[in-house]
């Protein structure tokens, strides 16, 4: 019998990311609008949040290979189906996309690439004046659209939970994995 | 009880206060997104506003730096002798050579300015140090700053923007600004005054900004630093400035450079207590303790067209471990300014320099050039 609620490693790993891309999302927005000193310290940490956030995708995706998502609702409608299963898969690509454009970006900058105060990785492109800006154009746009699919997400998820009551909600909120 | 999906459901079923609330937290969320990008604060100083603003001081000038414009690449290596370790764990002050890129160049955004002015001679450095730790500075050759906040930076530049009519700053709006800010004026006396270098071989290169060192024992103390030329200081005549060459000081250092590399002792200045490390407008008194802690060697120079300096922003923040900035308000915004300048200017195709066509350049040849091509 198929399970109601993700697997406890999916949930686990959906609020920890849930909580660092809102935390990214913030950071990026305010460390690029401030000549204030808290400058020093977000950009640090956008990376390392973001490099973080690169590993933990792809933990995410072997555990969804893995482990097979609870089924939506038999009586939800066709067009409802297809438009979660788009915005997942849009929530999944850019969730890859953005700390992979980070850091070709700052490759491509030349700049130094530095996690964590200590860890430094390797660049995955040589500098490139045009690519860098290219780049840090698309890292600011799918931001954007990262921003606003998370909210989408969080909207059709407080509809599940407030308004279908159709369990959906519940499959990823649930504290205990149920059948 | 079935699940509902169509609007009439569930608004019968008593959905509206709940469709409101969900529309309170998606909304309210986005404000407080558009809260932190700072489109909901106008008068929050912006990075772009600066930049804006060095734009309409000097022009836009596509594909260069919004200031210190004109510049020449330079390349070197620096030789720790030890003596730093005890200030700062920084891999840069072991016993060993690192290698250097760096760029000199003139304050202003002018590109094609010519050097005859009373203004900032700078050095930029990038060190590359092991396991891909960089070390980036912008030293100038004056230890001061005209101003101490970003907003005094700002406000400064468009006091000074020259007057579309005129072509000349309006002298009330100047006036006015200097009147705020006596900080400003004790620069503009100094720099009238004080000596002005004539070769970027012979001034000193200065942090002007102050920064935090960490060694090995987890100690941390503020620092300045100042790079001392071995080249005996020598003095530009401001009666002649005008009447001097376009290129005299960059086709002077290469001129040195043909003959023989150019050294410089880089000292770590220490302050006493109560020495201002968030003001870059007050210098710290000569008699501060200095240690010296290796030498800059500058071997040869290469226009920006064929160097490795064009298309590196040299943010004074980007540090090593054993070195972090200070509380001075300037340092996080020269790096979040610059950082916006960077990207304007890499989204433009690069421009040549005013030296791309300068006989005391001479193009590399075939056989220079053919280490980066052979590294195919």
């Amino acid at each position: 019998m198929t399970s109601t609620t993700f697997s406890g490693p999916a949930r686990l790993l959906h609020w920890i990311m849930a909580a660092l891309i809102v935390a990214m999302l913030f950071i990026g927005v305010a460390m690029v609008a401030t000549v204030g000193t808290s400058h020093n310290w977000l950009v640090p940490l956008h990376k390392s949040v973001g490099a973080t956030l690169l590993v933990l995708v792809l933990v995410r995706l072997a555990v969804r290979a893995t482990h097979r998502p609870p089924p939506l609702p038999a009586d939800m409608p066709g067009p409802q189906k297809a438009i979660a299963h788009l915005s997942h898969l849009l929530l999944y690509a850019l969730m890859i996309a953005l700390p992979l454009v980070g850091w070709s970006m700052l490759s491509a900058g030349g700049y130094p690439i530095t996690v964590w105060g200590t860890l430094h990785l390797p660049p995955l492109l040589s500098p490139d004046r045009a690519l860098y800006a290219t780049l840090r154009h698309l890292h600011t746009y799918l931001a954007y659209t990262l921003f606003l699919t998370v909210i989408a997400h969080l909207s059709a998820a407080l509809m599940h939970g407030l308004l279908f009551k159709d369990g959906v909600f519940q499959s990823m909120a649930a504290w205990r994995t149920r059948r | 009880m079935p699940a509902s999906y169509t609007i009439k459901d569930i608004l019968r079923r008593g959905g509206l206060l709940p469709l409101l609330a969900i529309g309170a937290v998606a909304g309210g969320a986005t404000a407080a997104f558009a809260y932190a990008g700072g489109w909901l604060t106008p008068g929050q100083l912006h990075p772009a506003q600066i930049v804006n603003a060095l734009e309409a001081h000097d022009g836009r000038h596509e594909g260069f730096r919004r200031a210190h414009a004109k510049g020449l690449c330079v390349v070197g290596h620096f030789d720790g002798n030890g003596q730093g370790l005890a200030l700062s764990k920084a891999s840069l002050f072991r016993q060993a050579t690192t290698p250097v890129i760096g760029r000199f160049s003139l304050a202003g955004g002018v590109p094609n300015a010519g050097d005859g002015r009373v203004t900032f001679h700078s050095l930029a450095l990038k060190f590359d140090l092991p396991g891909g730790e960089q070390w980036r500075m912008a030293l100038n050759h004056v230890p001061v700053f005209p101003v101490a906040t970003p907003q005094s930076f700002l406000d400064f530049q468009l006091a000074t923007t020259p007057d579309p009519a005129t072509g000349k700053p309006d002298p009330a709006k100047v006036q006015s600004y200097m009147a705020k800010h006596p900080e400003t004026k004790a620069f503009a006396d100094y720099m009238a005054k004080a000596p002005l270098p004539n070769s970027f071989a012979n001034a000193s290169y200065n942090s002007v900004n102050a920064f935090r060192f960490t060694n090995g024992q987890g100690q941390t103390r503020p620092v300045r630093w100042i790079f001392t030329p071995e080249a005996p200081f020598g003095e530009l005549d401001k009666t002649t400035l005008a009447s001097l060459p376009r290129d005299f000081l960059f086709d002077e250092v290469a001129g040195r450079l043909a003959h023989g590399p150019l050294v410089w002792h880089l000292s770590i200045l220490l302050p006493n207590p109560g020495d201002p490390t968030d003001d870059a407008t007050k210098a710290w008194p000569d008699d501060r303790q200095r240690v010296e802690v290796g030498t800059l060697t500058i071997d040869r120079a290469v226009t920006e067209d064929d160097g490795p300096c064009r298309d590196v922003n040299f943010d004074p923040t980007i540090l090593p471990a054993g070195v972090a900035p200070s509380d001075d308000p300037l340092l996080a915004a020269r790096s979040s300014v610059y950082a916006v300048g960077y990207t304007r200017r890499t989204g433009e195709p690069a421009a040549p320099s005013a030296l791309a066509n300068d006989t005391a350049f001479p193009a590399p040849t075939p056989g220079q050039s053919a280490p980066k091509e052979s590294a195919q």
